[in-house]
């Protein structure tokens, strides 16, 4: 394979651009399902576009004490993590013969670095209550990995693989008890992952005014809230690639369709928590993770030994 | 027009910079911000942090000491940023005018782009105000 298809790829199709755009049509999905809950109509369908594209023309502040480099690039690790966790997902759905073994721990590992990218630059920013976002986001990373690193072990003990396509090959997860009480909590640790309701107390915008996020501005704002349109689209992705055998592409239109609806689904599920649960403190929130979480997926784990 | 023009004016986030009046400015403002008027539709959000405003709502009476942080906080938000003010207090003083802690109208501090008279006004008078202003900014008459 040329190295200009290769990068073609990881650009545009199915890497950076795709996954933009695909994850800014997702939060317009998030901000419509939620204003229809709350019985409003709600944003126009070009409007997460507006926001990132007018963040791209407002000027960038770079707070006095700051560390520039660090407070400037942090942004684009977490944007090309994201990127390169939804092209993996996306070649073992499309060729699917061309993955590796182990390309399932690596989009693990690139799915964990937007959170530290949060971490580093609010860390970078020097103000207080961004230092106090980043610190939350820390203890929240450090809770929820565990259970899902745990969760995602119980499709990989039933196929005997570490290959997203011998997942996507393999009969679902969910099919089996143990694979129902992983989706569970693969879900749960999703809604942290995205530091959404009732896990978002790293940004809390009515006591940190924005966490993390709070000396950002222009730009490198823009940066991170399309990185969070593109986590939102590629976590429900990845959630359905592991356990429901995620998009089929080979087999004609109506796999597809069902693809995507589960697709869908899953990321109305992820709204609809967000939009009904209240925050939680941190503490609570580290405590319910490595509490009744943590529990439930190693109940999982040991009953897919079983074979269950 | 502008892209950049059409982009602002496409997606505002409002800040609210309250300056210690009667409150009852504050309220008619979350009053707006509440789903029965559903300002999304129009790109409309309330944002908690300065860096991420493009519309400064400043409300109340500001004296020699808050008006200091007044002007602080203008010259954090990230330009381009418009400010509106909201209520007769911000716009004039209103009945505060003889007070020992008023000092001058908030325009004397920082620029103002719109003025938004009432005591309080209402919501539906806001939203006026802010399509007065998109026009305005996209230099319809
Ligand atoms: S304009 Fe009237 S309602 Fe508004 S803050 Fe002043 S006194 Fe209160």
């Amino acid at each position: 394979m040329d190295l200009g298809y290769l990068i073609l790829q990881v650009l545009v199709f199915p890497g950076l651009l795709f996954t933009a755009v695909a994850g800014l049509i997702t939060s317009w999905v998030d901000r419509k399902v939620t204003a229809r809950v709350q019985m409003r109509v709600g944003p126009p369908f070009l409007q997460p576009f507006y926001d990132v594209l007018k963040l791209m023309i407002k000027e960038t502040c770079i707070p006095a004490g700051t560390a520039r480099g660090l407070f400037l690039s942090a942004p684009l690790f977490g944007m090309a993590a994201a990127a390169l966790a939804s092209l993996l997902i996306w070649r073992a759905f499309l060729v699917p013969g061309q993955t590796f073994s182990g390309d399932i721990i690596v989009i693990l590992y690139l799915l964990t670095i937007p959170a530290v990218s949060v971490i580093l630059g609010s860390f970078a920013s020097q103000n207080p209550l961004a230092s106090l976002g980043g610190s939350r986001e820390m203890k929240l990373l450090l809770a929820y990995e565990l259970p899902f690193v745990l969760a995602i072990l119980v499709p990989v003990i039933h196929t005997h693989s570490i290959r997203l396509f011998d997942l996507l090959a393999a009969a679902p997860a969910v099919y089996k008890p143990s694979g129902i009480i992983a989706f569970a909590v693969a879900i749960i640790c999703m809604q942290a992952k995205l530091t959404l309701v009732p896990f978002d107390a790293p940004e809390a915008e009515t006591e940190l005014t924005g966490g993390a996020y709070v000396e950002y501005s222009g730009p490198p704002l823009g940066v991170f809230k399309l990185t969070r349109a593109m986590m939102l689209f590629t976590m429900p992705i990845f959630l359905v690639a592991i356990f429901c055998n995620g998009i089929a592409f080979d087999k004609g239109a109506l796999p597809i369709l069902l693809g995507v609806l589960k697709y869908l689904g899953l990321v109305v599920v992820v709204v609809l928590i967000r939009n009904t649960a209240p925050r939680l403190r941190i503490d609570q929130a580290v405590k319910f993770f490595w509490g009744p979480v943590t529990l439930a997926a190693l109940v999982a784990v040991i009953a897919a030994f079983l074979g269950w | 027009m502008s892209f950049a023009v059409n982009m602002l004016t496409r997606s505002l986030n409002v800040f609210h910079l309250g300056g210690s009046a009667c409150n009852n400015c504050d309220i008619e403002i979350i009053d707006t911000l509440t789903p029965r008027y559903d300002l999304e539709r129009f790109g409309i959000t309330l944002v908690g942090s300065v860096r991420h405003a493009d519309v400064l709502l400043v409300t109340g009476v500001f004296n020699k000491k808050s008006a200091i942080r007044l002007k602080r906080v203008y010259q954090e938000a990230a330009k381009p940023v418009v400010v509106i003010a909201i209520g007769a207090c911000a716009c004039t003083g209103n009945m505060f005018q003889k007070s020992y802690n008023w000092d001058v109208p908030v325009d004397k501090y920082i620029p103002v782009d719109a003025y938004l008279p009432g005591c309080p006004p209402k919501p539906e008078a806001m939203i006026m105000a802010v399509v007065k202003l998109v026009k305005k900014l996209r230099g319809a008459k």
